[in-house]
């Protein structure tokens, strides 16, 4: 696993922590039943505090990406295609706000805006 | 989850200074950080802490245990800010004397140790560098495995590739959930990266004691200009302070005052500004 920090960015470490294994778990580069450092061990590795990754890793249970079984660590969820798709799907609903801000500031109206998805559908 | 030390109303008076009502925990499987300018009140703390200085009142319990337990020692480790060994023994001495007083020693990993951070076994503890020193009472405080580690600014003279190796070093001591570090430091680079809590000391008194990653994303320093300055709610700010050019105040939540006072800098706060603006600032709450 690959974790590239940036102190740099403004965006706090747990936060990139969780969103680089995310990232990872969808792309397919983390499988299902796949064991995670554990978390004093990734503390160590990335020389910040445990309580850091702790958040990261709590961020990534919530949200069904991991499951954590005490005594044994931490593993990649079984079922998190469902959460996938979910994630994605709440990732456009974002985007098509978006779309539908600037259709309703610039008097583009919902046919126009649908039109355009439809063509980027065909594609 | 039980604490490693509990500090509850510590009071301590001398001519001249006093720790008033210090009370801070460092949970069991944390690194905490204490910081403070000198003179706040650190050392005195954990001197108070060892019970090298007797408390005039209040409660400080370590893993579980009044801190007046001698058998509680055999469990801690404990580095200061000098060398402590006489400058006529040699790293294999300091064993011989240690290994009689801990039970629990452990001559393979103080070896290793020794060998790691290339400490000469058999050479004249006077003939060490400081930064030598510094190491050599560090891993001779750890190879008891102690449960506790007790530091008082031990990095603090070392340069920054050795205060990395012992982070290391303290991240290593850490993989095991039982075992705590307390450390003070004025250098507060090295409590942002590696702890877990953060204690403010100021003038003898605990300022706070905050989980680092709250510190660092949410406080914030706004500034402005003094008239400006004198418009704002008091309650917005925990200090201000003023330069010739402008005013700064430390606030507890960047982002909600971003969003209050929308045409204001605010910039992020690292632990270095928060223990500045306690240290020469003027608070908004009265004392």
């Amino acid at each position: 696993m690959e974790i590239i920090i940036s102190n740099s960015s403004g965006k706090p470490i747990y936060e990139q922590i969780a969103s680089q294994i995310k990232c990872q778990i969808m792309e397919g580069k983390l499988s299902p039943g796949e064991s995670l450092p554990s978390m004093r061990g990734l503390a160590k590795d990335l020389h910040i505090s445990v309580i850091t990754v702790q958040r990261a890793y709590e961020d990534l249970t919530r949200d069904g990406f991991i499951e954590t079984v005490s005594g044994k660590g931490s593993f990649v969820s079984g079922q998190n295609q469902e959460f996938i798709r979910e994630e994605r799907l709440r990732a456009a609903e974002e985007l098509l706000q978006k779309v539908a801000e600037i259709g309703r500031a610039n008097g583009i109206g919902y046919p126009q805006m649908a039109e355009i998805l439809r063509l980027f559908y065909e594609d | 989850m039980e604490d490693s030390i509990l500090v509850q109303g510590l009071c301590k008076k001398f001519d001249g200074f006093a720790l008033k009502d210090v009370s801070f925990r460092v949970p069991q499987g944390r690194i905490v950080g204490f910081i403070g300018e000198n003179g706040a009140g650190k050392s005195t703390t954990i001197r108070l802490i060892l019970n090298q200085l007797k408390k005039d009142s209040g409660q400080i319990r370590l893993l579980g245990q009044d801190h007046t337990q001698p058998e509680v020692r055999a469990e801690i480790g404990v580095a200061f800010d000098s060398c402590n060994f006489h400058e006529v023994f040699t790293a294999l001495d300091v064993e011989r004397m240690l290994s009689s007083l801990y039970p629990h020693w452990d001559k393979t990993l103080y070896r290793q140790y020794l060998r790691r951070f290339s400490i000469p076994e058999k050479q004249k503890i006077g003939s060490f560098s400081k930064g030598m020193k510094m190491k050599l009472s560090i891993v001779s405080a750890m190879a008891h495995r102690p449960k506790l580690l007790i530091l008082d600014e031990s990095t603090t003279g070392l340069d920054p590739v050795v205060r990395d190796e012992i982070l290391d070093l303290f991240l290593e001591f850490i993989q095991e959930e039982d075992r705590s570090i307390f450390f003070s430091s004025h250098i507060t680079s090295d409590i942002e990266k590696i702890a877990d809590y953060v204690v403010l000391i100021h003038q003898g008194r605990i300022v706070f004691d905050e989980e680092k990653d709250n510190l660092l994303y949410r406080y914030g320093i706004l500034k402005c200009g003094k008239e400006r300055f004198s418009a704002l709610d008091v309650k917005d700010y925990l200090v201000h302070r003023s330069t010739k050019v402008c005013e700064e105040c430390l606030v507890r939540d960047k982002e909600a005052i971003g969003r209050k006072y929308r045409e204001l800098v605010v910039d992020n706060a690292g632990l270095e500004d928060i223990m500045l603006f306690y240290a020469k600032g003027e608070s908004s709450w009265a004392d």
